[in-house]
């Protein structure tokens, strides 16, 4: 089937329609730069009118589900209300207005931002220094391994291997082959936690960083993680938190004392900075002491009552950003930790580990949970026990569209058949958490009467299920010049 | 279907003599319906040095990848070149259209280690 | 309690149902000794209105670029941002969204990062591009590192006048892989030394990398040696400014495989260098060695045009340790700006946007080069930011120049040291008007005369 791009804004273009005038007087082409270094032709960009261009983007953004507008119950991702404060304060012209090149004495405010949060971040995690820098998650994962490599190198030593077990973030991995690794997964316990003795049998001297998830992907606290972690160090290992699940822990306890050496926050998860479809991320990481001295450059530095930006740490990883990292990301995650303050981080925390644990113990009994209904911020169900009636869990996932939610996140953890990880966060009421457990109450009702209903679902949605068999064999990623 | 010259590996794949040393190798029905709809196919060079139980190329489906393993040691002799504009004949016709190389094969004896079609049938269930 | 909603009842009526008493058995999982006793040492919670209070006076205490006049660019610059862009990127509907992993209720956020993508694939004139990357430092970073897997080489050719930020993050991102960097001197002109690079060319070389306009300000010229690299059998990584484009011949028409860059320029403030938001383009052939999240248009079952994610078993979810890059997620709202920006300005404004932001560059270029004692140092032609020999330290002009509010530029001592001692670099946009430049060239007047007395 050929492709229809009249909805996009290159099939409301027309010859000679401006939008946006830079200049008040005609422009002409530069005379000065040679003709060799010039385009030659049309670039091929679209011409509309302004309000052309408003209506096309309003009426895309109708097509969204969106945290603003219900609960967004997808694990791992932490869509809580993002607060609009926050969005006040990250464009204030102090800020927003600030040039990486300016210098320190012109942005003794952004610099103080930012080593506050990094002390903030540091209290939260019972860890010694923070680097703000990586611009996402994943790019904190690699700050981390780096760091391991710098720290062993230091020592003398080149250690190989990063465990992970089998219910990690698929980041894990790819972020330790990146950073020359090799990734050696091993098998979680019955119980979902880390078994002592599979850990014993795979754990050498050729062990750099055994990363962990805590609470892990099943939404599980690792109860031992001190005899864990003590096992790590023990061969001379180091212990990487991935704190995706930071949002359980918060106030409650501090992957420092647990023992770790370094972990990751996600900003955007826990610190509430809105997801913006996709990003942008913020990935901090926090170190003990013994790895401060790799940490990226520049590190933001107190003298004399002023704040500076130092670039002269002779054992640096080096920079992973342009610049300090997603300064505005920090402005909203300082301005949430701000306001909620310890006391209310600790009941966030708290009131996200309750409306999970409510959450799951209401559908258990139609999607059971595999590794026990007690939870901390997010749980695991699975939708297995309606295979029998030909519904599968993606079905259940695309029926809750049609209800007007978002779907949980789906077949994560691999460890799952027929998964569904469910985080409700703190913010979402009681109200909304009954609705959201009687409509899966209600599909799965749908599944044994009317499977059809569910297995032809979403119908209710701007589109209905996509061919994405076509889309991956012949992907078509623009707009082709001449259509 | 004759499955009488054919050998299946666990993960999967049919491997059929074809006379001399040479082989076809492909993978079942069982496989290509778990994958469901393939969607990209990346096969060795011709000419290429594969070794049994080493991965060789890969099959990805939507939401899944897969390696292909030789299932016997060797050099590529011929490739389906058909699958790159058509993956879909690996699940319309797996046992035919949809081959995936041709190998000569440097020990015979891996061959004949390998799974009858009574033995895989019992391995995956049938 | 701030964004949490419960009554005591409702606590109360969900413990009930849990069987607990109080929610403190619900975090008794954590062994004890491992938990905090109290409150963290963070200060308590403030109310909004004393939360923005402290947050002003914090932000007064900076002294912003937007409130001086700015000559400051090396990988950020301050163009205008029209209205509409900020009015669609603050909508919830894109703000509050996340990954469209569920494309029938993601479809706003799928077209916009299609259109995103045609948008760049327009600008570079290659056929491929992804939904963003982190910026245009890793953008290059994970191109070099694409380039490497795809060629199975090790050596990548680095120019001397590469932004060194982004070198620094292209030796970070390199260091566990089996790749060496090396680094291509310029010429006196400020481009490529052309002989230098064709003898550095042997069968090892992964890639050669030509960032035009490059650090410098300095166009470069890969047309010279586009024929070399690819007899070499190398890749020709493309490190561009999406605004140049508006001019100049896009890197699909020079050869290049990869061309990324940085569209912090299209709709995105300065904001003290972060977030940022990269691109990525490249050949079609390439398509599954690329990095990141690519939407692909389809069909849904009833025929109607819609939108996914496509070929994620690239992807790091999927693939885990084989995946092309351990890369999540993209730089969505930055990229929604880029994208509103683009089509707004269209064919029409984006092509002026060029023309202004260069006529005005040439203008203060000739008023410096005026100035007694004062010179552009590089021949090679430039767009919209070139080097200025100052008779001094350029520190002490960057010093002189504050203090007459304005920014004067980045000196280049700052990353190239004594070599780059009395030299300026200096950014011009659209925003510039007349009246700056003869402030700024005033300031640099006094600045050369202090430097004779």
């Amino acid at each position: 089937m050929s492709h229809d791009f009249s909805g996009t804004i290159y099939g409301r273009s027309r010859p000679g329609r401006h939008g946006y005038h830079i200049a008040s007087q005609p422009s002409a082409p530069p005379r000065d730069i040679p003709a060799e270094y010039l385009r030659e032709g049309r670039i091929g960009l679209p011409e509309v009118s302004e309000p052309q261009v408003m209506r096309h983007y309003v009426e895309l953004s109708t097509l969204n589900h969106h945290v603003d507008k219900d609960l967004f119950p997808l694990g791992s991702c932490t869509m809580k209300y993002n607060p609009k404060v926050n969005e006040d304060v990250a464009s204030m012209v102090g800020f927003g207005g600030l040039h990486p090149e300016q210098s320190a004495a012109d942005v003794q405010g952004a610099l103080r931002v930012m080593h506050a949060l990094e002390q903030q971040l540091a209290a939260i995690s019972g860890m010694d220094a923070v680097t703000l820098q990586p611009a996402a998650g994943a790019q904190g994962e690699m700050t981390g391994l780096l760091l391991a490599r710098a720290y062993f190198a230091s020592r003398g030593e080149a250690r190989r291997k990063v465990l992970v077990p089998d219910s990690a973030h698929g980041t894990n991995p790819a972020t330790a082959t990146v950073t020359g690794f090799e990734t050696h997964t091993f098998r979680s316990g019955k119980d979902g936690r880390v078994d002592m003795g599979v850990l014993e049998s795979v754990l050498d001297d050729d062990v750099a960083v055994l990363m962990l998830t805590v609470p892990n992907t099943l939404g599980l606290f690792e109860t031992h993680i001190a005899e864990i972690v003590e096992a790590v160090h023990r061969k001379g290992g180091l212990c990487y938190m991935d704190g995706a699940n930071m949002n359980a822990l918060m106030g409650q306890a501090r992957p420092g004392d647990f023992g770790f050496d370094m972990m990751h926050y996600n900003l955007h998860k826990t610190f509430s900075t809105p997801h913006g479809g996709g990003g942008p991320g913020s990935g901090p990481v926090a170190v003990k002491s013994h790895l401060e001295p790799f940490l990226p450059t520049p590190r933001v530095v107190q003298r004399d009552g002023e704040f500076h930006l130092d670039y002269n740490r002779p054992h640096t990883i080096g920079a992973l950003h342009s610049f300090f990292g997603n300064f505005g990301i920090y402005l909203r995650a300082y301005t949430y930790i701000t306001r909620l303050g310890a006391d209310g981080i600790r009941r966030a925390s708290s009131t996200a580990i309750l409306n999970a644990n409510y959450l799951a113990k209401r559908i258990a009994a139609a999607y059971p949970i595999p590794y026990g209904e007690r939870c901390m911020h997010e749980f695991v169900a699975t939708g297995e026990p309606l295979k029998k009636h030909g519904v599968r869990t993606l079905d259940v996932a695309k029926r809750l569209l049609d209800f007007g939610f978002y779907a949980p996140t789906v077949y994560f953890p691999l460890t799952v058949p027929e998964a569904l990880m469910v985080e409700p966060t703190e913010t979402e009421s009681k109200e909304t958490l009954d609705r959201f457990a009687d409509t899966l109450l209600e599909i799965a009702r749908e599944a044994v009467a009317s499977p059809e209903v569910l297995t032809s679902a979403p119908t209710r949605t701007p589109v209905r299920r996509v061919d994405e068999t076509t889309a991956n064999r012949n992907p078509v990623v623009t707009v082709p010049m001449d259509a | 279907m004759d499955f009488k010259n054919m050998r299946f590996t666990r993960e999967h794949e049919w491997v059929r003599l074809e006379g001399g040393d040479e082989v076809t190798i492909g993978v079942t029905d069982f496989a290509s319906g778990e994958l469901g709809d393939i969607v990209y196919i990346e096969l060795p060079k011709v000419g290429a040095g594969v070794s049994a139980s080493q991965s060789m190329g890969t099959i990805e489906a939507v939401k899944t990848v897969a390696d292909l393993f030789a299932p016997v040691s060797g050099s590529v002799t011929a490739i389906n070149g058909a699958l790159e504009q058509g993956p879909d004949l690996v699940n319309k016709d797996p046992f035919g259209d949809g081959w995936f190389v041709r190998v000569r094969m440097s020990d015979r004896a891996e061959f004949d280690a390998l799974m009858d079609h009574a033995a895989y049938q019992e391995m995956i269930g049938k | 309690m701030p964004y949490t909603y419960h009554t005591d009842d409702d606590r109360k009526a969900m413990l009930d149902a849990l069987g607990l008493a109080s929610e403190d058995e619900l975090v008794s999982v954590i062994p004890e000794k491992h938990r905090v006793r109290g409150l963290l040492p963070i200060e308590r919670g403030k109310t909004e209105p004393e939360t923005l209070r402290k947050l002003f006076g914090l932000s007064e205490t900076n002294n912003p670029a937007a409130r001086l006049v700015s000559f400051l660019g090396g990988g950020v610059y301050d163009h205008t941002v029209p209205s509409v862009v900020k009015n669609i990127a603050s909508r919830p509907e894109f703000a509050t969204a996340y990954t469209p992993y569920q494309p029938e209720a993601s479809q706003g956020t799928l077209q916009v990062i299609f259109e995103f993508q045609t948008h760049v694939a327009r600008l570079t004139r290659l056929p491929i591009a992804n939904a963003s990357m982190y910026d245009g430092a890793s953008a290059l970073a994970e191109a070099c590192l694409m380039a490497a897997k795809i060629t199975r080489r090790e050596i990548v050719l680095v120019p001397h006048a590469l932004n060194p930020r982004y070198r620094r993050v292209l030796e970070s991102y390199v260091t566990g892989q089996k790749i060496e960097i090396r680094p291509v001197p310029a010429s006196d002109a400020g481009d490529v030394d052309l002989t230098a690079l064709r003898g550095m060319l042997d069968d090892k070389v992964a890639a050669v990398v030509v960032q035009t306009p490059n650090y410098f300000g300095a166009l470069e010229r890969p047309w010279e040696f586009e024929k070399d690299v690819h007899a070499a059998g190398a890749l020709l990584v493309a490190s561009v400014d999406p605004v140049s484009l508006s001019l100049l011949k896009p890197p699909g028409e020079w050869g290049a495989d990869i061309a990324v860059g940085e569209c912090q320029p299209l709709g995105n403030d300065v904001s003290f260098g972060g977030p940022l938001v990269g691109f990525m383009a490249c050949r079609t052939e390439f398509i599954r060695q690329m990095p990141g999240r690519i939407v692909s248009a389809t069909h849904d079952i009833e025929g109607r045009p819609a939108f996914v994610l496509t070929l994620q078993t690239r992807e790091q979810h999927i693939r885990r340790e084989k995946a092309t890059s351990n890369i999540c997620t993209n730089q969505g709202l930055l990229a929604t700006r880029a994208t509103v920006y683009l089509s707004l300005l269209g064919e029409h404004g984006f092509t002026e946007l060029g023309r202004v932001c260069h006529e005005r560059a040439r203008k203060l270029a000739d008023a410096i080069s005026a100035c007694e004692g004062y010179s552009l140092r590089y021949r090679a032609p430039y767009f919209r930011e070139f080097v200025v020999a100052c008779p001094t330290d350029a520190d002490a002009v960057v010093t002189a120049a504050r203090a007459e509010g304005i920014l004067a530029g980045v000196p280049l001592s700052r990353y190239f040291g004594a070599e780059g001692r009395n030299l300026l670099l200096v950014a011009v946009t659209e925003k510039h008007q007349d009246d700056d430049f003869e402030k700024f060239c005033a300031v640099l007047k006094r600045a050369a005369m202090v430097k004779v007395g």
